[in-house]
């Protein structure tokens, strides 16, 4: 396709910038500013086949092609890293498709798309962040027929949803899901999140970032807006709670940050690593700085111990 | 084709059209993003009377054959009327709740709200989007703005508006997630309006 | 051991889409496949490429079967992802099936019916005993069939409207000007019109729509069909440009259309009657041709009055599931990583077992 540094709207094979035809965006583009207006109510669209499989993040890659232009720089992250084969691969399609830069440096970027996490730095205004979205309904679990769930969210009945989380209570005697964990936003409609770990969830709320959710697959577009109340779905005598672990980062020492058990041999031993790529080697390399006079050298970016 | 329709008069659209309206709708989406801030265009264009410019980028960015255009009295101008339907294709409409988008020229004399189309309980976006010239972003009464998109409160001063406009969007709340939302535009510049927001005046 | 971060995967990836490359090309002492070869001696999987892609466009299904090494579904997945990128110019204007030049035309209701049962190229009759023939170094020279004596007629009238006197069947949705759903433009809306039913079923998977036809004939779904009609032929596309104002012909397409006819007991409305069902589909595919149409009849169950009692009279359940391209991506992306989440889970499991133990400790003291 195009070469380094050429930025015609026709990438050289027959493609238009960032792949979609314009009508695409335009309808995409009129998509995403009502679903701004209506803060977690999912807009359907008229969803294309990407060039990439369904469920492998054509969504996201849907909004972020509809909003990206020359001056952006995008960061693409799958778990929290950027060097996951997925990350991998779509950062390279909008690198062929629309020569944009990509960063790894979340304060750098100014798009970023994201499959399961949030990441750990805190995002500023100015900052978009994607969403890829495997199944946009909350609700879908509880009736996985469109006709119906499409009615409880225009009547905010969300009533079968508590009692949802309720059963788990008394079987579990705590609420049970740890992941996609739903929430009300802006005090009206149920959202999900998209498979975050629920210790993501907080970061939605009052975010000064934009918030944009594609689901490619189910043709569902939706947003949170900068500075939108985002309650995770609880109860008085349970409230909602995160993750946290006994340990930390063994890399970087955090003790704030998603973990992720690493196994590292056959015989049951373990370690926990921080998800967020950036996030940990930024720490490890501000570490190294403030004890390079002891002699330790900086680890490289691989992170290797 | 096209060429042989186009009268000698008529002004060009973006320079660019792909970069032009990926730039315009990125001011359009932080204007939907961050209700009531001012946000200037950065993408000049040609606009035909008696549109602003950020009007016509506006319906060049977002407009197209899928969105029926309502023009008032003032907007709808033969020039204004054979730009659109050459540069967007979009077919125009008398019929206030059809349309996708409204262009008001002259907020003084607008229909009242509920006379566009506020969507369906069911699917709320199917509503109209009122893009709305007034004369000034600032020298107007002052109001309060709160809700998503707004840290705490901001107090734009849209000039021009008739004396129900605010009471009644107010009322509009009582329908939501169902509302139009508006663009507030002068000149260059532009405010958006998303039905989210509460207003006290 | 020491722990090394995942990382490398765009080298992985490069050198991924190389040895699929070279797995693809096979052994290079033997020739390459040409698109031509593969558009006409693969044509049956030319078609049904054609078909559920949405293009109807030989080579480009022929390069899609080539890229993907056969493999039906991919090749689809990349016909519909190239689909995307192009406008969609103009609507053409209904096409004329009594029009189209027969090639093959039976129907099963009828001995005889006016202009003809023809046989056609069939399958149906061959013994499938593998032809070595066909794998002989020499090849299979230049077959040839023998030429009818007199042509077929140029307008051919469908079997099943011959009924229509009668009112034995339903009368057919007569044509009208409201614009037809398009579902490459538009997202699934349930209830579906039989616009968006039929043409979610023209771009259903064969084997999952063939699947859901059988069903309805083995006691899911009350089906007592009859193929009124099957005929395959080709048939001229006509639009209609802006400026011009009168049709002008755009393209001759090879198309199989099937009528099902349905046996329906009445309700105090409706008298007993016949109803239909359709398929259409681009290119030579009878068997889903056949099964569309059982599978639109059972659809219609609620349109009827019948009970929706099968999966297959589920339009909630069938018309989101048809999708080759949707299924298959979503059910391969379990192959992503899911570790975040999994390490939720973990967390979760750990902290249920510890209170178990904990739960039965404290029982076992009491």
């Amino acid at each position: 396709m195009s070469g380094p540094g050429n930025k015609q709207c026709d990438t050289g094979d027959g493609y238009s910038f960032a792949y979609l035809d314009e009508q695409t965006k335009r309808m995409i583009r009129r998509t995403l500013l009502k679903a701004l207006s209506i803060p977690g109510y999912q807009v359907p669209f008229g969803g294309r086949e990407m060039p990439l499989a369904y469920g492998w993040g054509t969504g996201g890659i849907q909004v972020t092609a509809s909003i990206i232009g020359p001056d952006d720089r995008l960061k693409v992250i799958d778990q929290g890293a950027d060097d996951t084969t997925n990350a991998v691969s779509i950062r390279r399609f909008f690198e062929i498709v629309s020569n944009v830069a990509t960063t790894e440096q979340t304060a750098e970027a100014t798009i970023i798309q994201t499959r399961h996490r949030i990441p750990e730095a805190p995002l500023q205004e100015g900052q978009i962040l994607v969403y890829q979205v495997p199944q946009p309904d909350p609700l879908h679990k509880i009736d996985p027929r469109e006709n119906e769930t499409r009615k409880m969210h225009a009547y905010a009945e969300y009533g079968a949803m508590q009692v949802t989380l309720y059963e788990d209570i008394a079987r579990f005697g705590r609420i049970a899901r740890t992941y996609d964990y739903p929430a009300m936003v802006n005090a009206r409609h149920l959202m999900s999140p998209s498979p975050i770990p629920k210790f993501d969830n907080p970061k939605m709320e009052n975010n000064p970032a934009i918030q944009l959710f594609g689901a490619g697959r189910e043709k569902r577009i939706y947003a949170v807006p900068p500075y939108t109340s985002v309650r995770s779905l609880d109860f008085d005598d349970h409230p909602f709670e995160v993750q946290t672990w006994k340990g930390c980062c063994a890399l970087c020492s955090s003790t704030v940050s998603y973990l992720d058990e690493v196994v590292t041999d056959d015989r049951g031993g373990r370690m926990f690593v921080c998800s967020d790529t950036d996030y940990c080697n930024k720490r490890q390399a501000d570490r190294a700085l403030t004890t390079e006079t002891g002699g330790i050298v900086a680890p490289d970016e691989g992170a290797k111990l | 084709m096209k060429r042989d329709l186009a009268a000698p008069e008529l002004r060009p659209a973006f320079a660019d059209p792909v970069f032009d309206t990926q730039a315009v709708f990125r001011t359009l989406m932080s204007a939907v993003a961050y209700p009531g801030r001012i946000f200037p265009l950065d993408r000049s264009v040609s606009a035909p009377h008696p549109l602003d410019v950020a009007a016509t980028a506006l319906c060049l960015t977002l407009a197209d054959f899928e969105t029926p255009i309502w023009l008032d009295g003032r907007a709808s101008s033969d020039e204004a009327r054979s730009y659109l339907r050459f540069h967007c294709e979009a077919p125009q409409t008398t019929d206030k709740k059809s349309a996708r988008f409204a262009l008001i020229a002259d907020p003084s004399s607008m229909p009242h709200l509920m006379d566009f189309h506020p969507g369906d309980v069911e699917f709320p976006d199917r509503s109209t989007t009122l893009i709305v010239q007034v004369p000034s972003l600032t020298e107007g009464p002052t109001a309060s703005w709160f809700g998503p998109g707004i840290n705490q409160v901001i107090k734009p001063g849209i000039a021009g508006l008739p004396d129900w406009f605010w009471p009644e969007w107010n009322l509009c709340s009582e329908i939501y997630p169902m509302g139009v939302d508006v663009f507030f535009i002068s000149g260059d510049m532009l405010v958006g309006l998303p039905r989210a927001v509460r207003v006290e005046v | 051991m020491a722990y090394v971060a995942v990382k490398g995967g765009e080298r992985a990836i490069i050198n991924s889409h190389r040895l699929i490359a070279e797995e693809r090309r096979g052994n290079p002492d033997l020739a390459e496949l040409t698109i031509s070869q593969i558009s006409e001696q693969l044509g049956l999987s030319v078609d049904r490429v054609m078909n559920e892609g949405s293009i109807y466009d030989r080579d480009l299904a022929a390069l899609a079967l080539k890229q993907a090494q056969g493999d039906a579904v991919e090749a689809i997945f990349l016909l519909r992802a190239y689909r995307t990128t192009l406008p969609r110019i103009a609507v053409s204007k209904p096409i004329d099936t009594t029009r189209m030049t027969v090639r093959r035309r039976i129907s099963a209701t009828f001995k005889d019916i006016p202009g003809g049962q023809v046989l056609g190229p069939t399958y149906d009759y061959t013994h499938r005993l593998l032809d070595f023939a066909l794998a002989a170094e020499c090849g299979i020279g230049k077959p040839e069939a023998e030429l009818a004596d007199e042509p077929l007629d140029s307008v051919i009238p469908r079997v099943i409207d011959l009924f229509d006197g009668e009112g034995l069947i339903e009368a057919d949705i007569s044509e009208n000007d409201e614009e037809v759903f398009d579902l490459t433009r538009e997202p699934m809306s349930l209830p579906a019109g039989r616009d968006q039913r039929l043409q979610n079923l023209a771009r259903g998977d064969e084997g999952f729509v063939l699947g859901l036809a059988y069903s309805t004939a083995r006691g899911y779904g009350g089906a007592h069909p009859f193929v009124g009609e099957l005929r395959l032929g080709e048939v001229i596309i006509e639009i209609v440009p802006e400026d011009l104002g009168f049709p002008i012909e755009i393209a001759e397409v090879t198309i199989t259309e099937c009528q099902m006819i349905n046996q329906f007991r009445g309700t105090a409305e409706q008298p007993p009657q016949f109803t239909r069902g359709y398929g259409l589909t681009f290119g030579h595919c009878e068997r889903k041709a056949m099964s569309m149409a059982l599978v639109d009849r059972a659809l219609r169950a609620r349109e009827l009055g019948e009970d929706v009692r099968y999966p297959a009279q589920d339009e909630g359940f069938v018309l989101p599931h048809t999708d080759s391209v949707e299924a298959n991506g979503f059910v391969t992306h379990f192959k992503l990583p899911h570790y975040v989440d999994f390490q939720a889970e973990l967390q979760l499991v750990r902290q249920l077992r510890e209170q178990r133990e904990a739960d039965q400790a404290k029982e076992a003291a009491e």
